[in-house]
């Protein structure tokens, strides 16, 4: 006789700020420690409705002051290091042990405070004032490129997920994120951490569920710009890279050993989704 | 032709709002703020029943405070201004009617001139006419100053309130042209908006606006006024525009006659704002008169 | 606080349009003002004396002496402050090298960058009670501390936080290295301000300071020290001395010092740079200015008008960017005189802590009599002053909104800087001259540049010998935008990457 019924959370889609079911009603079964839990099984109608919330957040997100990016995303560290012993619980749900489940965690937090103090700095990093010759002023600044689909390791963990996303968040994209199949417990945990910072609705959706499934019609997405792709096999990279090519979308792949500190904190992986700007103008009286 | 630098603008506008207003300088500016507003009722669906009841409200506002001001006027469309000057008889409540084909414009300038004729003649004391927008984004200024020329002559002894339009302008520079064009071609008073579309009445438009009919008043020694008209709701807005007036133009432009605000739920919050200071408590919009 | 002088009411009816003017009209016209808006200030909790803050405590000052802090609006005593000496600058400095040898220069970069974002957060929490208290020891007005001083000093320390653990992005194929122990010297016109322009760049770069405010308005440096002090940075990485010139001098001079930073008068510079001289100290100033806000016949002119009410105004003038000088083009300068006159006369001078006020007290009654003498110079030259006619409070150290036309170079009134609430306006006719005039100082920290035309401001902007030049605009900083000046106002940066190179040696 247990003293006490626990109240069990259900997993679902993180969309528009909001934790839904999957339109398709369904659900698969996903083995946690010591129970069976029902996870979103998110279908192609998610992701074009997820894409569409992030289009929409887009906007407002790109236009705030990079600082005021910086603060929101340090908000989310502070959110996670609160939440730090239930993202360590989800981890273990998952199946890492007790200390790589810490490890994994601070590193998440760390990194997304990492980025957090990118986000005004990105520019002055990689623009530039062109030295042209005549009586120019020119000078190349990088922009976001708008609604990034990522496909996120196939490991479990946070730290994996963070690393996919935290960097086209942090060049003022907006994320429609597939995430790993084997651990939706460390993602939901993230997503509630997203939920309770002030991460606009829409900024970051991330969906449950078979990246077999979703990860073919967000590559093929007409109003995603950019792909940041984790762990992709060699076929299935390439039949992404296809679907991608109908609206010439950057895509940029990255594999599991690409996440050691060393090669993850880099201001590269937010020029992966930057677009750069070159404008002139006379200078003269 | 002077121009606006939009950043420098907004700046000064939202440098104007953070007045802070407080006690009798606050009461003061509300009862003001009262006196200045034309109220207004412009649905497809009014008829002279709801007209009789907007006047009433327009009389006496709030009826447990008999010493606040009326409003300004009424707003009204052309066929209810009949109504609207029976139920305001005897009173000081002027009667404005939108006219020329409000709010859209778009009609020809034969039409426009015989709705202000029938307006002024069933009694309009002013009237609000619309500035042909397309006209002005084509370029066709003449065009559009002849139109508001004409639309003078037929108000008579009416006054005349042009409005621009100021969401569809586009930028600060087309708002201050077309307050020089209207005030060059005799407007009475120069106003924001319809209260049709959004963007509606802003800070840093009504700034401009009230920048160039104060240059207007020191070039020519004509006084034109300015109607700040949508999108004003909250009482604490209201002040804001009058601390932009006061600190622009100076504190004898407080006063409708030569500042309006064209609003309809402004005044219950006014109300409750007044009641607030009065008993310091926070007041519900239960107990304030929905006309 | 009263009013500018009440406007009578002239009415004019509108080409005889009675129905707009009805005698009850009249009779509504009454001038509308505004009510004193104080904000309070029972909560500060200012302590009666405070101490020098050494090696994560607060210790008394080795003589024993205090002296007074008063509120330059009401000429009350706020509170004593310690005395720093020679031998406490000695100390302050021990302690500051023992912090850095023993961890602060092994100290992960990751774990500065959270001490950072600590105190960045830190000060926007108690934003409120900071901003009050800046006004109070200072004497600039509320509306200010609260929407300027405070919010950019936490924004400053957020901003070098991310910098932190990412310096080798900053100085590309290079290993960055601190410099040791910062001897850090600001001026008492951006209390806060200037302490988290001076402490955020170090600390990012793994360096340990000793801070010393100015004499007259030590107490948000000091709360600051509280701040710190939560924020659980180890002791001894920042100390923060109280005292007049002479610790100031003391500290610059200090044998253990491996960098000083300055920001004051271009006479005090001077000295401190004579006093490094000979060794190895790497030294940034931060120095005086007479800035130039040019106004083209083809500005915004409202905006421009806005922008040179900022440019000498704002903070009482007390700001070494100010736009001290105006040079109009002369076919625009009746408008513009006339458009600045009228737009002056709406400032409202008087208790700075009243929300309402926009120009503040002058922060001591030396500042004010060098104001003065400066502007009685202007008359006695013979130009012509304008003034805002308003009453002021009785105590206090108060200057009125100032400016006088038929300025020429050769005045001192445009050679020497008054830091007040003064302009001085001179006229130009051709964008060359405009340029030669604004060049003409020795100066070079600011300058404006008012044109509507795109092309013109790049070119004039290029011409310009000023380390910042605002195009239709004014006043304007981030701590991701580069500031300092040329020539006699100083040499080296604050803000953004060029900010963080005076405090790192920068090697392969």
């Amino acid at each position: 006789m247990t003293s006490r019924i626990e109240v069990r959370k259900t997993l679902k889609l993180y969309i528009a700020g909001a934790f839904v079911r999957s339109e398709s009603g369904r659900t698969i079964s996903v083995q946690a420690k010591d129970e069976t839990v029902n996870v979103a099984l998110a279908s192609r109608k998610d992701v074009r409705d997820a894409v569409r919330a992030a289009r929409t957040a887009w906007p407002n997100w790109r236009d705030r002051s990079a600082y005021n990016r910086g603060q929101i995303l340090y908000r989310l560290a502070e959110m996670m290091e609160s939440r730090r012993a239930q993202l360590i619980e989800a981890c273990r749900a998952a199946g890492l042990t007790a200390r790589a489940a810490e490890k994994d965690v601070d590193e998440a937090i760390d990194e997304t405070c990492w980025y957090a103090g990118l986000s005004d700095k990105i520019e002055q990093i990689f623009s530039t004032k062109n030295p042209v010759s005549g009586p120019h002023f020119n000078v190349s600044t990088p922009e976001s490129t708008g609604v990034v689909g990522v496909v996120a390791p196939l490991a479990s963990g946070v730290a994996g997920l963070i690393a996919a996303v935290i960097p086209p968040l942090c060049g003022a994209n907006t994320v429609v994120c597939i995430a790993s199949d084997a651990d939706p417990f460390s993602t939901v945990a993230l997503c509630e951490s997203a939920a309770t910072s002030d991460l606009p609705a829409g900024v970051l959706n991330v969906l449950t569920g078979r990246r077999s499934v979703t990860a073919p019609h967000l590559a093929a997405h007409m109003d995603v710009n950019a792909l940041g792709l984790w762990d992709c096999e060699p076929a299935e990279r390439k039949e992404l890279d296809i679907a991608a090519s109908a609206n010439v979308k950057r895509v940029h792949g990255y594999k599991a050993e690409d996440r050691s500190a060393a090669l993850m904190r880099n201001p590269y992986r937010v020029v992966d989704f930057l677009e750069i700007k070159t404008t002139w103008h006379p200078a003269g009286l | 032709m002077m121009t606006v630098d939009a950043v420098g603008l907004e700046e000064r506008a939202a440098d104007l709002a953070k007045r802070s207003i407080k006690k009798h300088a606050k009461i003061h500016g509300l009862r003001i703020a009262i006196a200045c507003i034309d109220l207004t009722g412009l649905e497809g669906k009014d008829t002279p029943g709801r007209v009789a009841q907007l006047c009433r409200k327009a009389l006496t506002p709030d009826s447990r405070d008999p010493t606040l001001p009326h409003v300004a006027a009424v707003c009204v469309y052309p066929s209810l201004v009949s109504a609207a000057k029976k139920a305001l008889e005897g009173s000081d409540v002027k009667v404005a009617s939108v006219a020329t084909a409000f709010p859209s414009g778009q009609s020809s300038i034969a039409v426009k001139i015989e709705e202000t004729k029938e307006a002024v003649a069933d009694g309009a004391d002013e009237i609000d006419m619309v500035i042909d927008r397309g006209a002005f984004h084509a370029g066709r200024f003449r065009e559009v100053r002849s139109e508001i020329e004409a639309v003078k002559q037929a108000c008579g002894p009416a006054a005349l309130k042009v409005i621009l339009e100021t969401g569809e302008l586009g930028t600060y520079d087309n708002v201050r042209r077309a307050s020089q064009l209207a005030m060059e071609a005799g407007a009475d008073f120069i106003k924001t908006s319809t209260g049709k579309i959004a963007p509606a009445a802003t800070l840093p438009v009504a700034l401009v606006m009230l920048q160039a009919a104060r240059d207007f008043e020191r070039r020519t020694g004509r006084r034109v006024g300015v109607k700040v008209a949508g999108g004003i709701r909250a009482a604490k807005q209201a002040l804001q525009y009058l601390v932009i007036v006061k600190e622009t133009c100076g504190d004898d432009w407080l006063s409708p006659a030569w500042f309006r605000i064209g609003a309809s739920s402004l005044l219950n919050d006014i109300l409750m704002q007044l009641w607030k200071e009065r008993t310091g408590a926070y007041q519900s919009d239960e107990y304030f008169t929905k006309d | 606080m009263t009013e500018a002088r009440k406007t009578k009411a002239a009415i004019r009816p509108a080409n005889g349009r009675l129905a707009m003017t009805t005698p009850a009209d009249l009779a509504r016209i009454e001038a509308w003002e505004y009510a004193p808006a104080p904000e309070a200030r029972d909560y500060l909790a200012i302590q009666p004396r405070y101490e020098l803050f050494i090696g994560g405590r607060w210790r008394k000052p080795k003589s024993g002496r205090h002296f007074t802090t008063i509120n330059p609006a009401t000429e009350e005593t706020i509170a004593e402050i310690a005395e720093a000496d020679a031998a406490d600058v000695d100390r302050a400095v021990g302690a500051a090298r023992a912090a850095y040898d023993k961890y602060w220069r092994r100290c992960p970069p990751a774990h500065r960058a959270k001490y950072l974002f600590r105190i960045a957060r830190a000060i926007a929490e108690r934003s409120r009670e900071l901003a009050v208290l800046e006004s109070v020891d200072g004497g600039k007005p509320i509306k200010e501390a609260r929407d300027f001083d405070v919010p950019l000093a936490a924004q400053h320390f957020f901003y070098y936080a991310g910098w932190a653990d990412k310096l080798e992005w900053a100085f590309p194929n290079t290993r960055p290295r601190p410099l040791g122990v910062a001897a850090q010297i600001i001026p008492w016109n951006f209390p806060l301000l200037m302490a988290a322009w001076k402490i955020a760049p170090a600390l990012a770069c793994g360096n340990t300071v000793v801070l010393k405010p100015a004499e007259t308005t030590p107490l948000t440096a000091l709360r600051l020290a509280e701040i710190i002090e939560q924020a659980d940075l180890p002791p001894g990485v920042v100390n923060i001395i109280t005292g007049s010139g002479a610790t100031g001098a003391a500290l610059a001079g200090h044998r253990g010092v491996d960098k000083v930073a300055f920001t004051g008068s271009t006479e005090v510079g001077k000295e401190i740079a004579r006093a490094c001289a000979g060794t190895s100290k790497r030294l940034t100033l931060e120095l005086g200015g007479k800035a130039a806000n040019i106004v083209f016949d083809d500005a915004p002119l409202e905006q421009a008008v806005e922008g040179i009410v900022n440019g000498i105004f704002f903070n009482q003038g007390h700001v070494c960017c100010a736009g001290s000088r105006l040079l109009v083009q002369e076919s625009v300068h009746d408008v513009v005189a006339e458009l600045l006159h009228r737009r002056m006369q709406t400032l409202r001078v008087g208790d700075p802590l009243d929300k309402n006020t926009d120009v503040g007290a002058i922060n001591s009654a030396a500042q004010l009599r060098k104001i003065e003498e400066l502007a009685q110079s202007g008359d006695a030259d013979g130009c012509t002053r304008f003034q805002t006619e308003c009453d002021l409070p009785a105590r206090g150290f108060w200057y009125r909104p100032t400016f006088f036309t038929g300025v020429s170079m050769s005045h001192r009134i445009a050679q020497e800087e008054i830091f007040g609430p003064v302009l001085s306006v001179l006229t130009f006719r051709t964008p060359d001259e405009a340029v030669e005039k604004a060049n003409n100082t020795p100066y070079g920290l600011s300058a404006g540049v008012w044109t509507d035309k795109g092309s013109k401001n790049f070119k004039i902007a290029s011409q310009l010998r000023a380390g910042v030049v605002w195009s239709n605009t004014f006043n304007k900083f981030d701590p991701s935008s580069p500031f300092g000046g040329y020539r006699e106002s100083g040499f080296g940066r604050e803000g953004g990457i060029h900010g963080l190179l005076p405090y790192i040696e920068a090697r392969p």
